[in-house]
């Protein structure tokens, strides 16, 4: 089965569950709802033989409504086939039922979600920050995080500094000058 | 930098014997046998590592001996990105090294941050430990840790420990003496 088929079939199996199905390079992608997750994540799995799940990342849309977008990129191993599902996540709602019963390696995906995103997952085993501390007061991949960090204090466990960005991350202006010219110490705040 | 007396002696008369100062002896042993606790964090561990393996041979300098156990260390090296969740325990470690010890930052990452300004990485390790030699880098060849070590060497001779730890013990002999 091609990847248009797998997407065929799960539009076939539910409906108007699956929304938006695209074809983008030949990859397919399709939207589904926070509560369909499991009943599709199920199917996909046994009836698709989408048994690898290769990742699942997590996309800030400040400014948006919903805010929050979960990706879950799917592979068949016996059809050698992709499949994309996403999922809007509002930011009232803040939690998503918990794949990692269906996918193991779901566990610690959804894990560095929660460390630098903030979702949480419904019966997830063991959701705690995999990358930073617990008890590390931010989320640090949301938009509103600044870049150079917030700084924070936990006593014989972790402290965070703010960096000095010295006018970056990037100040490198484009141009065909050698590098000495086009990297600047520190950007000058009139460009 | 003290300077030392010009030390003659007739190896007829007297035999394989040297007059120097005793802290010159004392910082000779030291830095030829300085025992490094390798802190390696990121990619300037593989460097390490070449730098101790036979093409690049830091046991010329007497400093293959990488003990994992910082009681039975004299210099530590971080190599690599220090993360401020790594931060606190390199301090422990650092604190359970006895005395005379140094710190050689090796590569970007350990002396400044590196490439890396962010939420996440300590900007220098020279935050938290005193250092002695900054090795640049990303990551500093083996040469380059090599000219390091040399450095710290150096450093190390300059040291008057004696001199520094006993001083009223060290000014009463030099009265007896002279």
């Amino acid at each position: 089965m091609t990847g248009q088929e797998l997407l065929d079939s799960l539009g076939k199996a539910f409906g108007s569950k699956v929304q938006d199905p695209t074809e983008f390079r030949g990859e397919m992608t399709c939207v589904i709802a926070a509560s369909d997750l499991r009943e599709i994540a199920k199917f996909c799995r046994d009836e698709l033989s989408l048994d690898y799940l290769i990742d699942i990342t997590s996309i800030d849309n400040f400014g948006e409504d919903p805010r929050f977008e979960i990706v879950y990129h799917l592979y068949s191993m016996p059809h050698a086939a992709h499949l994309r599902l996403k999922l809007k996540v509002p930011e009232e709602a803040g939690a998503v039922d918990t794949v990692s019963d269906i996918w193991p390696t779901a566990n610690w995906h959804e894990r560095e979600i929660y460390d630098m995103m903030g979702l949480k997952f419904n019966g997830h085993p063991d959701l705690r920050r995999i990358l930073m501390w617990d008890g590390y007061p931010f989320f640090p991949l949301r938009k509103d995080f600044p870049l150079e960090g917030l700084p924070s204090e936990m006593p014989d466990v972790a402290f965070t500094k703010v960096t000095p960005l010295e006018g970056g991350p990037f100040v490198t202006v484009p141009s065909t000058a050698t590098s000495k010219d086009r990297e600047p110490r520190a950007r000058p705040p009139e460009l | 930098m003290p300077e030392e007396r010009a030390t003659a002696y007739d190896s007829k008369i007297e035999g394989n014997v040297i007059f120097t100062r005793f802290d010159a002896a004392l910082s000779w042993v030291r830095k030829n046998s300085l025992w490094p606790m390798p802190m390696g964090l990121a990619c300037c561990a593989i460097e390490l590592m070449a730098a101790a393996a036979s093409r690049f041979d830091i046991a010329r300098f007497g400093a293959e001996v990488m003990r994992f156990s910082p009681r039975q260390c004299d210099v530590m090296i971080v190599a690599g990105t220090v993360t401020y969740k790594m931060a606190l325990a390199v301090k422990r470690i650092y604190e359970q090294m006895p005395e005379p010890k140094w710190v050689i930052a090796m590569g970007a990452c350990a002396s400044t941050g590196g490439m890396y300004r962010s939420y996440a990485v300590l900007q220098g390790i020279d935050q938290l430990l005193p250092v002695d030699v900054y090795i640049s880098g990303c990551p500093p060849r083996p040469e380059a840790l090599l000219a390091g070590l040399m450095k710290l060497q150096e450093k190390i001779s300059w040291e008057r420990s004696f001199r520094n730890q006993k001083p009223e013990l060290a000014e009463k002999l030099e009265e007896a003496l002279s």
